[in-house]
């Protein structure tokens, strides 16, 4: 198969990508997907030349460790129609979309083309309000409109269910509301520094797996290795991150099932998790800690002491209320058989992440994909099968319990100062880097190509929740509306990382 | 029931008792102090590092940063050579007037906070019982989750009568997160229009005050907030909740 194979986070040139007639393409991209072990990492656009525009696909093999690249030319002046692979393959619907979006691809046979985000100078110029939604005729059937602006403290979005009495028959979600231009103010940006805290400003529940991903690419690009120390305290960052959110949603969800003492107890277990990070570095979501090369504030021996008796502390209260919660018949029976997306559909639509662990699919990029330490101190496999609400909670529980044990055995190894900040080397010309973090979310990707003097051309990102907003939709079918805030609150995905 | 009493008794009280007079703990980077010193010749290194264009420096060569566009990540101190940027750990920085916002050389850690800005009904309304509709344009989740906490079991603004509704009918003003993206504007607009009147605006977080890490994006449309008067600025990224509780409480507090 004619493809470029890569790793995470190598840089390669992008001379080296194969570009292949559509249909060859088509071919190599359907035989891929073919093996349950590729996922569609991500699938854009590069910069096009005299109406030339190159397209490549980016393909990860969890058994393999490799990413496999491969494009196509696309005729912009005479935007010829083909073959959408959607039909064939529904992982690849929103990228598809973004790509109609971006530069008014004319896919053939695509089942559900229609805009993302609604950015500036789209290929069909449709405002948000143009939106046009699917709808269900008939006596019976009744529409609920939901957003953008939802009745707690949280992202805009618009939900438009299709309902039979309180059954939900059919979810659309709208998203774009929170569109800023992220990938165009990274090419704006004139320093490292700017790119960091666009990096953060991604999704701010996210800011160490983006900082990461961000500070990875441009380490791939320049050649640059940060040391040992540096690395695994990125990796304690990561995961403190992860069990920060990871209890503020099982908090968020006892909310939602008037579960009063969960509600209480995990809110405010998750307060001394993230004034540890103001501890760290000044700020309690983790903002200004990574740069690419370097951390700026190294955790000292007294950092990783306080660290270690706190996860301790922490552990102990955390377990009784994890196990007072699992426990509760009045908590489990809201939770449980409840908006599942089941492994067949979850493969079909290509999630990542929490919804692809909790349907018996193995997608972890800190396992198939390792980077940081995650391939000297492997990370456990947590694999759940029945893909309901129950499920995602049980993963948060799990998760947790194994990420506090993981960040204990990392405290615990020998450990050296960071050594001296790196240089900044130029990038080489022509040169692209795909990198991938396993955020708590999931799976992160970001993408920065050069140009022909080695500075930032393009960057690209995305958020997992690129392909796991259609599973929430899924997991509404057949539900009760009523059970739509749990369902929500157990994909708690992200409105920012999506519009960018 | 036994073990739900143990784990409420593990807790203990978690609520912090007086919120108008706290420390923040670790490297907590407050209200920016400049010292009056002159800057090393044709030294420009803090201006060229600032991510949010935040350092200003004037025609007699003095700097001022403007809190409004500041993220507090601290890069400017790092890179000084003169050592004259420093971070304060005071967190009160939320104030009514956009120019407060900006710290110049010499000037200590603190917020002047105009109480004769503040409009008179404010206080007469509002000062037992404050209802807010939050509404995020674009703001990337930091501000909001901060914006939640306030409400939690640590920081109880509701003890206050401080709370978030759902409905903008319910409430007596809105507050503002995220550098206000074009695609949002229109329905935020509509949310503060559906505020029944006396109603405030309170714009929390730098993207929200200024546009912050995106002002220089094309995709953004602040001319209502530009143009409708704010009654105050919470400055951050994200603001401590402790910054918005007390800023909140300044505004409202019953003044004689």
């Amino acid at each position: 198969m004619n493809t470029l194979v890569t790793k995470n986070g190598e840089s390669f040139l992008v001379s080296e990508i194969p570009f292949v007639p559509y249909q060859e393409f088509t071919g190599t991209v359907l035989a891929l997907l073919h093996d349950y072990n590729n996922h569609v990492v991500h699938y854009i656009s590069l910069k096009s030349t005299s109406g030339i525009l190159p397209i490549v696909i980016c393909i990860a093999n969890d058994a393999t460790a490799e990413i496999h690249v491969v494009g196509f030319e696309y005729d912009t002046t005479t935007l010829r129609s083909i073959e959408s692979i959607t039909l064939h393959n529904a992982a690849l619907h929103i990228f598809e979309r973004d790509l109609w979006e971006r530069h008014g691809i004319a896919y053939q046979n695509h089942p559900w083309l229609k805009p993302v985000r609604f950015p500036k100078n789209s290929s069909h110029g449709q405002t948000i309000d143009d939106y046009a939604f699917f709808r269900i005729e008939g006596g019976e059937i009744h529409e609920v409109g939901v957003g953008p602006i939802h009745a707690g403290v949280i992202e805009p979005g618009h939900f438009r269910f299709q309902c039979v009495g309180e059954e939900v028959v059919h979810l659309e979600i709208k998203l774009g509301y929170q569109h800023r231009g992220v990938e165009g103010e990274f090419v704006k940006a004139r320093n490292d520094v700017q790119r960091s805290v666009i990096a953060e400003s991604i999704a701010g529940d996210t800011s160490i797996g983006n900082a990461w991903a961000h500070a990875m690419c441009m380490e791939g690009l320049r050649g640059i290795t940060p040391d040992h120390s540096t690395q695994a305290d990125r990796t304690i960052a990561l995961e403190l991150e992860r069990i920060a959110i990871h209890m503020g949603d099982l908090s968020a969800l006892n909310t939602d099932v008037a579960y009063q003492l969960g509600s209480a107890v995990f809110g405010t277990l998750r307060t001394p998790l993230i004034n540890y990070f103001q501890h760290w570095c000044g700020n309690r979501f983790g903002k200004g800690l990574i740069r690419p090369g370097y951390n700026r504030f190294e955790l000292t021996t007294a950092l990783q002491n306080r660290l270690s008796e706190m996860l301790d502390d922490i552990n102990k209260q955390y377990t009784a209320m994890a196990e007072k919660m699992f426990n509760s018949p009045s908590v489990v029976n809201r939770f449980e058989g409840v908006g599942a997306v089941p492994e067949n559909v979850a493969r079909k639509i290509g999630v990542v992440g929490m919804p692809a662990r909790t349907a018996g699919i193995l997608r972890d990029v800190r396992i198939s994909h390792p980077f940081g330490v995650y391939g000297k101190a492997p990370y456990p496999a947590i694999l759940l099968h029945t893909g309901d609400v129950l499920a995602r909670a049980k993963l948060r529980r799990l998760e947790i319990d194994a990420s506090m044990d993981y960040m204990q055995g990392l405290l615990a190894d020998p450990r050296s100062a960071y050594e001296a900040r790196p240089t900044v080397k130029k990038m080489p010309p022509r040169s692209m880097v795909i990198s991938m973090v396993e955020a708590w979310r999931g799976e992160l990707a970001h993408i920065v190509l050069t140009d022909e003097v080695g500075e930032i051309e393009m960057v690209r990102v995305k958020d997992p929740s690129m392909h796991n907003w259609f599973a929430l939709a899924q997991a509404l079918r057949n539900t009760p509306i009523s059970d739509f805030p749990i369902n929500n609150k157990s994909f708690d995905l992200s409105y920012c990382g999506h519009d960018l | 029931m036994i073990e739900s009493i143990k784990i409420l008794r593990r807790q203990g009280k978690q609520t912090i008792p007086d919120v108008t007079n706290v420390t923040l703990p670790g490297v907590f980077r407050g209200i920016p102090i400049i010292q009056d010193k002159p800057c090393a010749d044709g030294c420009s290194a803090c201006i060229e590092q600032c991510p949010t264009d935040a350092i200003l420096l004037d025609v007699n060569g003095r700097i001022s940063i403007d809190m409004g566009k500041c993220v507090f990540c601290g890069e400017c101190a790092e890179v000084c050579p003169s050592d004259k940027i420093s971070f304060s750990k005071n967190h009160l920085n939320a104030t009514t007037t956009r120019k407060n916002l900006v710290i110049a050389q010499g000037m200590p850690a603190e917020v002047k906070f105009d109480a004769d800005a503040i409009r008179k009904e404010i206080q007469t309304v509002f000062h037992k019982s404050l209802k807010l509709r939050q509404v995020s344009a674009a703001g990337c989740n930091a501000c909001e989750l901060e914006l939640n906490a306030c409400g939690n079991a640590n920081f109880d603004m509701g003890r206050f009568g401080i709370e978030f509704v759902a409905s903008p009918r319910h409430a007596d003003g809105i507050v503002i997160t995220g550098p206000i993206s074009t695609n949002m504007s229109a329905a935020m607009q509509i949310c503060h229009e559906a505020v029944p009147h006396p109603k405030i605006i309170v714009l929390t977080g730098a993207c929200a005050i200024s546009g912050g890490i995106f002002e220089k994006s094309e995709v953004l449309q602040r001319q209502y907030v530009e143009e409708v008067g704010v009654d105050l600025y919470v400055p951050g990224c994200p603001p401590h909740p402790l910054t918005f509780i007390n800023g909140i409480l300044q505004l409202i507090r019953k003044r004689n």
